[in-house]
């Protein structure tokens, strides 16, 4: 950071900073592009977490400046995307967002810029164009792969064959187009990473959309679904009831089978080292952890991916005056997924203007919904309601549970719920 | 240690020791945030078929969520979700949604079927739907301008039998028509 006057007489008059406790301050050489002149809340990422985070501190507390930074001009999303690669959607447009009238309508600041460091002694982060300095962060960054746990993937050359599409746009829109390219008969394999990874029935879900567009368009062909887990994570009875239902000439479901090295010339994927699979298309999701920028901070805990919270605050338990929210942080029982971290953001955002107004805090009341299409018209939801209790976000006892059935009404409803989450990250 | 004293902890009782080790229970605020991410910022849902909260009357939020909670209102979530809370959390968010200023979305709605719709209200509905729906008589919802999709979708319930009524509402409503239900439907959603 710079020392401006402010700075300096804080470092003077604390002590307790740990710049000053380290007996020198820390100077970045980036120069503060936007200088704090009251209270600051930097939010970084503008996602299903930073969005609402971002709006909700303005809606509580005007008084307090948000500068949000993100990456792109325009936010794609996740949910819903697994129905352009069935094809049920034709594009991405529904699922796009961009941030004028949100910044508008609550007075944030926006910065398209990426951040690359994070200074948690100097409180400032450094964009391309210099440093921008906070009272509180905010960290929403989403997810990022780990991807040298699959021998002989390159991060940059096999996502170009072989798509994760586990972020939405380019990789969604390559995957759907490689699916139409597929000649009838053929063999599509996909991949699912041991949990924890964004979004539990995601994989299941897609599984869905693949099998419904080989159904429709080139019957003979067939999906292969290598889960390294010991049997479907989430929804388990209700995906294998519409599996049954719909997909059973096209779906080959295996469980505990781990995929551990990838291979893009001969379009094979290796399970456990031993079993070589073959695919005409490969949807392989890698393992993920926290977003780079929280990796990078050391705001991830001993498990080296995930970055631990206060269940109250969402303060980061290394970084003091660090919240990390969404996929990135672990929030207990608390599912990764764009409700969850909605809802995470609205629980951060309250809290943290009770902190930096001198207020009490409170607790988590937080919610979890995943609506998930078995066909274009029929859909299953899992719900659930989150507390705190001893120090930890627990399900409240009773309120997880799923759709009894496919139905086409929670098809009517999700199409209902992705508007109006979407309304709220942009409005 | 710094003692900070709010109106609503005092109202709630609590004697707090620090900011830092104590949190308060949730707020009616933050109870009813949750429910935003389906059904809009503060309750104002962006449609189609998802229904609105904001504006609605406390005693309707209350009964619906009891309703829901018990299993006797049909539901495809909102059974499962008011198992997560208590009947102080329901009035809380009742009071909450109640405050909050409804917004009346556009809608594409046909005409002659609003036409038609009003006159059926004014025959058969408007003892209890007083104000065209604006207001609330004794635990009667707002129903004016609620998404049509959303209205639809009760009207199916109750000619189904799947919601029950109460006898005074089953009178009226059973020698209707699905047509003239349809009609009704239009003309609430098209209220201001
Ligand atoms: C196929 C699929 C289907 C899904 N379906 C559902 C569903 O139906 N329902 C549901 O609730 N969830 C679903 N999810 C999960 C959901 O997408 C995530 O849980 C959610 O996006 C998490 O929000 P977040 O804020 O943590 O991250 P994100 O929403 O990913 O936002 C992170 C943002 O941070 C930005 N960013 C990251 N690092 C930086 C940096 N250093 N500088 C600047 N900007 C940065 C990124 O560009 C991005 O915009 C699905 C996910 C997938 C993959
Ligand atoms: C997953 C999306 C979702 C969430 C989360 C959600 N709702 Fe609902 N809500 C619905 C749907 C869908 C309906 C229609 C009934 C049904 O099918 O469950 C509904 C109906 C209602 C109704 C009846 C409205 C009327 O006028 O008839 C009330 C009241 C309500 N919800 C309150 C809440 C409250 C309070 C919360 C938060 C605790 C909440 N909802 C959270 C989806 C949701």
């Amino acid at each position: 950071m710079t020392i401006n006057r402010r700075n300096f007489l804080k470092l003077l008059g604390a002590g307790a900073g740990a710049g000053a406790a380290a007996g020198l301050p820390m100077i970045s050489h980036a120069a503060e592009i936007m200088p704090n002149k009251a209270r600051r809340v930097v939010v970084i990422g503008g996602g299903y977490g930073g969005t609402i985070a971002a709006k909700y501190i303005r809606m509580n507390d005007p008084t307090i400046e948000v500068v949000m930074i993100e990456r792109n001009k325009q936010f794609i999303s996740c949910p819903f995307s697994n129905l352009v690669i069935g094809g049920v959607l034709k594009d991405m447009s529904s699922l796009t967002i961009s941030y004028d009238k949100l910044a508008a309508n609550h007075g944030i600041k926006m910065v398209y810029d990426e951040v690359s460091a994070i200074d948690p002694a100097g409180k400032t982060v450094t964009v391309s164009t210099g440093s921008i300095s906070y009272d509180r962060l905010i960290v929403s960054p989403g997810i990022d792969f780990r991807f040298e746990e699959i021998e002989g993937y390159d991060a940059v050359e096999t996502p170009k064959v072989i798509p994760h599409a586990w972020k939405a746009g380019e990789q969604t829109l390559l995957l759907r187009k490689q699916l139409q390219a597929m000649p009838n008969g053929g063999t599509v394999v996909m991949t699912v990473p041991l949990a924890p990874y964004r979004c539990p029935p995601g994989p299941y879900e897609r599984s869905n959309m693949i099998a419904m567009y080989l159904k429709n368009n080139k019957p003979k062909s067939k999906l292969i679904i290598l889960d390294a887990n010991p049997d479907v994570t989430s929804k388990g009875a209700l995906f294998k009831k519409g599996w049954a239902k719909h997909y059973s000439e096209i779906i080959d479901y295996r469980s505990a089978k781990k995929v551990t090295q990838v291979n893009a010339k001969n379009m094979t994927v290796t399970v456990e080292g031993i079993e070589d699979i073959k695919g005409d298309v490969i949807n392989l999701i890698p393992p993920q952890r926290a977003g780079a920028i929280a990796v990078k901070t050391g705001l991830v805990g001993p498990d080296k991916n995930w970055c631990p919270v206060n269940p109250t605050t969402f303060e980061s338990t290394i970084h003091k005056d660090i919240h990390v929210i969404g996929d990135a942080s672990s929030a207990g029982a608390m599912p990764k997924s764009g409700y969850s971290a909605n809802s995470e953001a609205k629980v951060c955002a309250v809290n943290v203007v009770a902190l930096m107004n001198g207020r009490e805090t409170q607790e988590l009341s937080g919610i979890n919904t995943c609506y998930s299409y078995i066909t274009d018209k029929e859909a299953v939801s899992v719900t659930g309601i989150y507390k705190v209790a001893e120090g930890k976000i627990i399900a409240v006892p009773n309120s997880v549970g799923v759709s009894p059935d496919l139905s086409e009404l929670e098809g009517i409803y999700a199409e209902s719920w992705i508007k109006n989450i979407l309304t709220e990250m942009s409005t | 240690m710094k003692i900070i004293w709010s109106r609503w902890v005092l109202a709630a009782g609590f004697l707090t020791m620090s900011a830092t080790s104590f949190a308060l229970p949730p707020s009616p605020e933050m109870l009813a945030n949750a429910c935003a991410g389906c059904h809009g910022t503060n309750g104002a849902s962006a449609g189609p078929s998802m229904p609105s909260l904001s504006g609605q009357s406390k005693v309707a939020i209350v009964e619906a969520m009891k309703g829901f909670k018990s299993g006797e209102r049909p539901a495809t979530v909102m059974g499962r979700l008011a198992k997560g809370y208590s009947d102080a959390d329901y009035e809380a968010m009742g009071e909450f949604f109640e405050k909050q200023k409804p917004i009346a979305y556009k809608q594409a709605l046909n005409k002659a079927k609003i036409a038609k719709g009003q006159k059926l209200h004014e025959k058969n509905c408007a003892r209890c739907h007083i104000e065209d729906g604006k207001e609330i008589k004794d635990n009667s919802p707002i129903v004016a301008g609620q998404w049509l999709k959303y209205l639809q979708i009760q009207m199916d319930d109750y000619s189904s039998d799947k919601r029950k009524m109460f006898d005074r509402k089953a009178e009226k409503m059973k020698p209707l028509s699905k047509d003239d239900l349809d009609a009704i439907a239009y003309y609430y959603a098209s209220v201001k």
